[in-house]
């Protein structure tokens, strides 16, 4: 989230839409509902699915999943048509006036630069056009033909109402009607929010789609204004800590991980530090070696040295091009390019895309190695043929699996201390409870014993190069479980020399004098103590920012990019609503997101981009710098924009003999998974109150398609796609209806996904059905808007 | 953890208690207030976190026993915090019923090993398991390690073992993790999140 949880009370306007916080964050939901109480909020539920946030919601609208990009282009267009757009803010804290070079042009679905053979973008044409120095040139009066907003009005005109009607299946009028409120925040003294969670992410075109939501905020002038920003719900309780400390491709913090031609760290550092594109860009990620430094010297120790260019050389090398996303991971699995893999606390045969893919690439692997509270699926794997003949009946037989497996019995959340950050990007520290059941043991141990083990090995015996494990500094005070509050000080930082904690990362050196396990996370542990501990209840502002409860990254921030709720000159656009205010010689509030001291005209209020202003024209993304609606990589009609590109050209897709895509002649149903109020994903199956309260799988289907097929509540269905089936009890609901797509009827089909083969209560995987497409950008898969037939069983 | 928590939770209940009344013209509160207090009463309070969703609701676990020798402390109840501004005591349905996922007779209390080709699993010593995993981890290491590539640049990747998973631990261990990744040299690192 850019703002959080009790910020969401401060709103005037709150758009839900590909989410059900209602139901899926009930305790989070309930700052909507002051809001609403309290500010006479409207709230605005835009779905697939009439849920119970859309039961409580000022205006609702129906849409067919995956044409979320129409309808928010939509808002951009009437935003613009209508005059409803905060002008000042978005000439002053975008890229609005930033002139694009000749050579951009979009036709036909296609941006310039589509290479048909490699099968993606050259994005030359991408560019802003520059002046001396390298800055871009810009046209404040926004007028130039070129310049951003221009290009962006032009792109979006095409999405009119009754555009956006015959391709999200709403009409025009409910469209339009939306769009009123939505964009009465549009003005000084106004706020909007906007709230989503997996029915963004899952599509093939998520990242784009997430991109289109931020620009309508920054047209609307609601980014860095309390009860604005976009605000992503998150649905584990730790996704956003285990994403800030990295990924294939990211170091903790969000510092890429070396690619193969950055052969040395001066070249890393080249890389990663951008240079400013306007004169008064703060542009902070040109701070990265300072950060960069830090981590090699926390993770190598007294191994980093100048010489040895702080041990850079021992950090694995991307090969350029390479990908290593999940798609990728499992797709080489069941190539048999793995030999072994390790999981801590996930279940990818339930959670991933198209479980028996999954299945039969685990089959494919030497070993499994998995550390959890309960068996999963995944440990299980091979009994899934045993377990539920009826959809795996064609997997490999459990006497040919050949994979050696370990599971690990792992505490859980009570059983040992340590923090979670929540979707506030609060860090919240907890204690242990009791000792885990058993011989379980914690996950700090199991990792360290096996670290401990693996060096021991490779002094003994030699092997593979043992250097970088070998280098890898695990001196902590008790090494076999280390203590998750010396971890935490690791994390936040400190200077070598004297040993003490960093104040935060303003205080982080390049020279190796200092260390830090994670730079956003600097100064969360500092002289004083745990801030993550604190539990302070002071909220001077009034505006729920609660800065002695936990503590936020970045640097306790709150709200972030709040310098943009101030005019150029430093003047609140809202004066009930202003997190930072400038007193003459510094910013009080919030902490702000700008350099503390530094008067408003000096910098652009975003620092961490090199153009200083928020990108409402992002040549960064793979399928192009505006978003454009792509329909899901299965889909029952034609893109009605254009006939010959119909689904993301760059999304990601496979080819494996498991990996078919359906059609609509065969699979003409559009379906949605979706999670229950009373379970958690794969977990609380194994929860006895939470399974008897939702005990069975269902398929949920309109009125008008059960009555054309002849089911009533209650029936048995199968569903079916291109790559699985699942059976369950019909739930015939009122809740979708047809929708009117390009003079066709399409029904959706809704699928709760808390059930497996293991647990107190079973049922079929959902991702039996789901298809291994993914965004090109994120990697996420395709769970909303595939393909399905279904029939009475 | 702190201790001044017990006393403000109880001193919450209490004026909680007092204040309520109901439309029948009696006051259910009290009652139902010290049927609570039996069920929590000389329990330990500690502080912690919802495990689930990212809501990050601060949840009071309850345990008993944990003062009398020779006895292992249990959890007895789990309940809302009404100091978190997330949550101020609140929680929904699948937090309320955390006591049923901490106490739970299918958590996995052993080490379990399947060998190749085998329809059940067999309890296996902590000992034993460390040993056997760190034996594979660094046979399939020793055979798919890369230290330079094709042209010769230093790349020391490993590409054959990948590690997925973290979203559900701390901070903490999540940072554990990376660097047990990155002493192995381990490119394929996911976590829910790209889910």
């Amino acid at each position: 989230m850019t703002n959080g949880w009790t910020d969401v009370a401060n709103t005037d306007v709150v758009l839900v839409m590909g989410g059900n916080p209602a139901e899926n964050h009930p305790v989070g939901f309930r700052f909507v509902m002051e809001a609403k109480r309290h500010r006479k909020a409207k709230l605005i539920c835009v779905d697939p699915r009439f849920n119970r946030t859309a039961a409580v919601s000022d205006r609702y609208v129906q849409i067919r999943s995956g044409t979320d990009i129409a309808f928010l282009g939509g808002l951009l267009n009437y935003a613009l048509s209508h005059d409803r757009f905060h002008a000042d803010y978005v000439r002053e804290h975008t890229n609005a006036s930033f002139i694009v070079k000749e050579g951009f042009s979009f036709a036909d679905g296609y941006f310039s630069g589509w290479d048909e053979d490699r099968q993606r973008y050259d994005k030359s044409t991408w560019e802003y056009e520059r002046v001396a120095d390298g800055y871009a040139r810009i046209d404040k009066t926004l007028e130039h033909p070129r310049c951003v907003f221009q290009l962006l009005k032009k792109h979006y005109t095409r999405y009119t109402p009754e555009q956006v009607a015959s391709i999200s299946g709403c009409t025009a009028e409910e469209f339009e009607q939306a769009a009123e409120v939505i964009c009465s925040t549009g003005r000084a003294g106004r706020s909007g929010t906007i709230l989503y969670a997996l029915g963004w992410t899952q599509h093939s075109h998520s990242v784009q789609l997430i991109h289109t939501a931020a620009m309508l905020q920054l047209m609307l002038g609601n980014i860095g204004m309390p009860g604005g920003g976009v605000n992503a719900q998150r649905g584990h309780s730790n996704i956003q800590g285990a994403t800030d400390l990295g990924a294939w491709n990211m170091l903790p913090g969000y510092l890429k991980v070396p690619r193969a031609n950055w052969t040395s760290l001066a070249e890393y550092n080249r890389a990663n530090s951008p240079k400013p594109l306007r004169p008064n860009s703060l542009n902070y990620w040109g701070n990265t070696p300072k950060f960069m430094v830090s981590l090699l010297r926390a993770y190598y120790g007294e191994n980093a040295t100048h010489r040895n260019q702080f041990g850079y050389d021992y950090l694995p090398k991307i090969a350029e091009g390479a990908t290593h996303s999940w798609g990728y991971l499992f797709d080489e699995m069941y190539a048999g390019k793995k030999e072994g893999l390790i999981s801590f606390g996930m279940n990818p045969v339930a959670g991933g895309p198209n479980s028996i893919k999954m299945i039969e690439a685990l089959g494919k692997l030497k070993w499994l190695i998995v550390a959890e509270n309960f068996e999963t699926e995944t440990a299980a794997f091979w009994k899934a043929k045993e377990l539920q003949e009826k959809y795996y009946g064609e997997v490999t037989d459990p006497e040919n699996v050949q994979t050696e497996v370990f599971l690990l019995p792992a505490s859980c959340f009570a059983e040992k201390d340590g923090t979670f950050v929540n979707s506030s990007r609060w860090l919240q520290w907890k204690y242990k409870a009791v000792d885990a059941p058993g011989n379980a043991m914690d996950d700090q141990e199991i990792i360290s014993r096996l670290f401990l083990k693996l060096r021991e090995l490779y002094e003994k015996e030699g092997g593979a190069s043992p250097e970088p494990l070998l280098a890898m500094d695990w001196s902590y005070a008790n090494p076999v479980s280390p203590s998750l509050t010396e971890v935490a000080r690791e994390i936040s930082g400190k200077d070598v020399r004297s040993g003490r904690q960093v104040p935060g990362f303003g205080a982080l050196k390049d020279d190796g004098s200092t260390l830090c396990g994670n730079w956003l996370y600097s100064g969360s542990f500092t002289e004083a103590g745990n801030q993550m501990e604190r539990q302070g209840q002071s909220d001077p502002t009034g505006l729920g920012l609660y800065a002695d409860w936990a503590w936020s990254w970045p640097a306790n921030r709150r709200v972030l990019y709040n310098r943009a709720s101030a005019d150029a000159d430093g003047k609140p656009w809202d004066e009930t609503r202003a997190p930072v205010r400038w007193k003459g010689n510094r910013w009080v509030g919030d902490v702000p997101d700008y350099k503390a001291d530094a008067p408003p005209e000096a910098n652009g209020a975003f620092i961490m981009l090199a153009e200083g202003v928020a990108k409402l024209f992002a040549p960064d993304f793979a399928e192009g710098p505006f978003p454009e609606h792509y329909e899901p990589a299965e889909s029952p009609v034609e893109n009605l924009l254009h006939p010959n590109v119909g689904d993301n050209p760059a999304a990601l897709k496979f080819s494996s003999d498991l990996d078919p895509l359906g059609n609509a002649e065969q699979y003409p149903y559009v379906a949605i998974t979706y999670r229950l109020t009373e379970h958690f994903h794969f977990w609380t199956k194994h929860v006895s109150a939470t399974s008897e309260l939702q005990s069975t799988f269902f398929v949920e289907l309109p009125q008008a398609l059960a009555d054309e097929k002849g089911i009533a509540s209650g029936d048995r269905v199968r569903v079916t796609s291109a790559r699985g089936s699942v059976e369950g009890p019909a739930l015939v609901t009122k809740r979708m209806r047809g929708l009117q797509v390009a003079g066709k009827t399409i029904y959706q089909v809704g699928l709760p996904i808390h059930w497996g083969f293991l647990g107190r209560v079973k049922g079929p995987l959902v991702n039996n059905l789901t298809p291994s497409v993914m965004d090109p950008n994120s990697g996420t898969p395709e769970y909303k808007g595939f393909l399905v037939n279904l029939e009475k069983v | 953890m702190p201790s001044d928590v017990e006393v403000t939770r109880r001193g919450f209940l209490k004026t909680g208690a007092a204040l309520a009344t109901t439309a029948f013209g009696f006051d259910l509160q009290p009652a139902r207030a010290a049927a609570r207090e039996l069920k929590i009463a000389r329990t330990t309070q500690t502080h912690s976190i919802c495990p689930y969703c990212a809501v990050g609701c601060s949840v009071i676990i309850h345990t008993l026993g944990d003062k009398a020798k020779n006895v292992k402390p249990a959890v007895v109840h789990i309940e809302g915090d009404p100091a978190s501004p997330v949550n101020r005591g609140t929680l929904c349905p699948k937090g309320i019923s955390l006591k049923q996922f901490v106490v739970n007779d299918q958590r996995l209390t052993e080490p379990l090993y399947r060998a190749p080709g085998a329809t059940a699993w067999k309890v296996i010593p902590w000992d034993e398991a460390i040993d056997k995993m760190a034996r594979r981890i660094k046979d399939s290491r020793d055979r798919g390690f890369e230290p330079k590539d094709a042209r010769g640049r230093t790349v020391n990747r490993l590409d054959n073992v990948a590690i997925i998973g973290g979203c559900t631990d701390t901070n903490e261990i999540n940072y554990l993790l990376g660097k047990f990744r990155f002493s192995l040299g381990i490119l394929t690192y996911e976590n829910q999140a790209r889910l």
